[in-house]
């Protein structure tokens, strides 16, 4: 990899890129910017309010950088101490992220030594931006990519440190701030409506995963609703097959 | 906080442990250097569209029909949403609003 010249930080070609990437990147993350103002904010401050101060804030959204797991960890973080159950529970919780890695595995290619991190920070919000949107021309791909995720990282650990430094000198009433994070997934959703021709997809995404909340309960149903999904689209592909070609 | 620091460090690495091991499985299971299935070739298209709608219900999940309150604050927040991101576009206006919504009827209505 030394003889890639992209990867010698002193040569200016090299910095124009990553400038380059940067400046095309940020105008893609102004949603998750506001996404997670908001999120983070009421992160923090929820945070602060079970004791948790900005030290512990920070090292979460730093290493974690995953809103709703986050969100669930504070009853881990307030409840007796397990570990295994905290793991197990994130293990469900993210369980969709397979879903993204999947989606990204083509898209990730190529990427050198921006992969593992470019795979690390891959959250909800990043893999929304990195679905929609492509590099213009004359852009390097990882780099856009690497500087989506690097400015949604940053954006979440400063929201959340911002939270939980307001949470000390602020009283707020915090009931429903939370409900940010569906606002913002039913807006990605609705754009995604109107940039698909077919719907078929999101739909099926939604259908299954309505089907296995009512049959499993709110406790028990990412991973059955990940199954009828596979199984739908598995089906739809058949049918798909038969017709047209998706 | 009835937590020692040892074990919230434990915690916070136990769900950072979680969340890249979702993160990272899919790209070891089907590393660049192999063919792919093509079912999993499909799942790479379609998933991005099938997901987020899987994200939608996951945010919904504790509405309950029993009374109002166990369902209406969210209708109607994300009616508002609806309405108002088919009708201006704007993410700012659409989020911010529908989140004030809820607040207000959660805090205030219901």
């Amino acid at each position: 990899m030394q003889s890639d010249n992209l990867h010698s930080p002193k040569k200016p070609a090299d910095k124009r890129i990553k400038t380059k990437a940067l400046k095309a990147a940020f105008p893609h993350t102004i949603p998750v910017l506001t996404g997670f103002a908001f999120l983070g904010i009421a992160y923090g401050l929820l945070m602060n309010s079970k004791g948790y101060g900005v030290g512990w804030t920070l090292l979460m959204s730093l290493f974690v950088f995953a809103g709703s797991a986050q969100y669930v960890a504070i009853t881990f973080l307030t409840s007796v101490f397990n570990p295994l159950h905290a793991l197990l529970m994130t293990l469900i919780i993210n369980a969709r992220h397979l879903f993204y890695g999947i989606a990204m595995l083509d898209r990730f290619k190529n990427t050198g030594r921006l992969k593992p991190y470019l795979i690390f920070a891959l959250c909800d919000e990043t893999f929304s931006v990195l679905c929609a949107k492509e590099p213009p021309a004359g852009v390097e791909k990882r780099w856009f990519m690497f500087f989506v995720a690097l400015l949604n990282h940053t954006y979440w650990v400063a929201g959340s440190v911002t939270g939980a430094l307001l949470g000390s000198t602020l009283s707020f009433n915090t009931k429903g701030l939370d409900f940010v994070l569906t606002a913002l997934f039913v807006v990605i959703f609705i754009d995604q409506w109107k940039q698909q021709k077919n719907h078929a997809p999101a739909l099926i995404g939604l259908l299954c995963s309505t089907l296995a909340l009512v049959v499993f309960g709110a406790d028990y149903f990412v991973i059955p609703a990940m199954i009828a999904l596979l199984a739908g689209l598995a089906l739809y592909r058949k049918r798909a097959e038969k017709g047209e070609t998706l | 906080m009835t937590l020692s620091p040892i074990q919230i460090l434990v915690i916070i690495a136990a769900v950072a442990l979680g969340t890249m091991i979702t993160r990272f499985l899919p790209f070891f299971l089907f590393p660049d250097n192999k063919k792919r299935p093509t079912f999993v070739i499909y799942l790479g298209k379609v998933l991005p569209y099938a997901v987020i709608g899987l994200l939608v219900v996951y945010c919904l999940r504790e509405i309950s029909f029993s009374s109002p309150a166990g369902w209406l604050p969210e209708g109607i927040a994300i009616l508002c949403i609806a309405i108002l991101h088919f009708w201006r576009e704007n993410v700012l206006l659409s989020i911010g609003v529908g989140t004030a919504v809820y607040m207000l009827l959660v805090q205030y209505v219901f």
